[in-house]
């Protein structure tokens, strides 16, 4: 009887992954630690990865997955440059949040 | 089976995308964001993406998580921030209102297109789990080295952008100044390498 429920379909994973972006673009909204931004962004590229993988197996096509990998390096290079920049701003004002970033003046 | 699993891992990434945003202190934060992590990799094996699974476990729970552990704890802002207090009136409302009006507004447009997904049958299918192990891996390589070869060689240049921008950024400011004339102080980049050869001449 539970096996004649109905299985994961390609939309069920689409709308999960819809749910984790808008998660993502609400913290970015109301959060003020820009550590706690940066989170919010890699929540937010995890949604669209969730979406090509789907989307992959959906249509057949290999070619998904590839953009998640290169998403995943574009990724992983925006989060060192972006800690980087983090970290020479609040090696100067230790308590510093994004309200206070309204100009990148140092 | 299946939708066990999915629900599972939902109930993981929902978690913590949720713990993400709404924890005060930032390592609490970080970790949230690992079992969302963990959840997105669940799911990536459940849709025969296993090379991704293994490369969203290293690469980000791995990798990204620990640089941010690492940025907290080293520079000293683990301090739990209130969330009590609002800033600004209206922001937190409006961003309710935006939040629901995005959900609405994707979630109509996939259940809008849901009857459009069908296989196209253009590119390299995916292997179904029956088949050989390896075979993801050798499909993803197919494609990323016969159609992505140029895109795959410029990620190169990025992430060697990436870390020699990022060294520079980092570097503490006043080092390459007149104010130390060693060259031997162990200059983070080549270029502060440099300047202090300069400034010895």
């Amino acid at each position: 009887m539970i096996a004649a429920v109905a299985h994961p379909t390609t939309t069920w994973y689409l709308l999960l992954a819809a749910a984790l972006f808008t998660i993502g673009v609400v913290g970015v909204l109301v959060r003020r630690n820009p550590l706690v931004l940066f989170m919010c962004i890699e929540l937010m590229l995890n949604a669209v990865n969730l979406t090509f993988v789907a989307l992959a197996k959906a249509l057949g096509d290999i070619g998904g997955q590839t953009t998640v990998f290169f998403v995943m390096v574009v990724a992983a290079a925006e989060v060192v440059v972006g800690l980087g920049i983090i970290v020479s701003i609040l090696r100067k004002r230790p308590q510093a949040t994004a309200d206070d970033l309204a100009e990148l003046k140092g | 089976m299946e939708l066990f699993v999915f629900i599972v891992a939902a109930g993981m990434i929902l978690g913590g995308a949720v713990g993400v945003i709404t924890r005060s202190h930032p390592v609490h934060a970080a970790l949230s964001l690992i079992l969302t992590l963990f959840g997105v990799a669940v799911l990536f094996v459940a849709q025969n993406a296993n090379f991704l699974a293994a490369v969203q476990v290293i690469v980000y729970a791995g990798a990204i998580v620990v640089l941010f552990l690492f940025v907290i704890m080293l520079l000293g802002v683990d301090r739990a921030e209130s969330l009590r207090i609002d800033p600004v009136k209206v922001q937190r409302p409006l961003a309710a209102i935006v939040g629901v009006g995005l959900l609405a507004f994707i979630g109509g447009a996939i259940i809008q297109g849901r009857d459009t997904i069908h296989k196209r049958g253009a590119g390299i299918d995916i292997a179904s789990a029956t088949t050989s192990h390896d075979s993801n891996i050798k499909q993803i390589a197919n494609d990323l080295f016969s159609n992505h070869v140029f895109a795959f060689e410029l990620t190169s240049v990025l992430l060697v952008i990436a870390a020699v921008g990022t060294v520079l950024l980092a570097r503490r400011p006043g080092r390459s100044g007149a104010a130390d004339s060693s060259v031997s102080a162990g200059s983070p980049s080549t270029t502060a390498g440099a300047t202090d050869k300069a400034a010895l001449r």
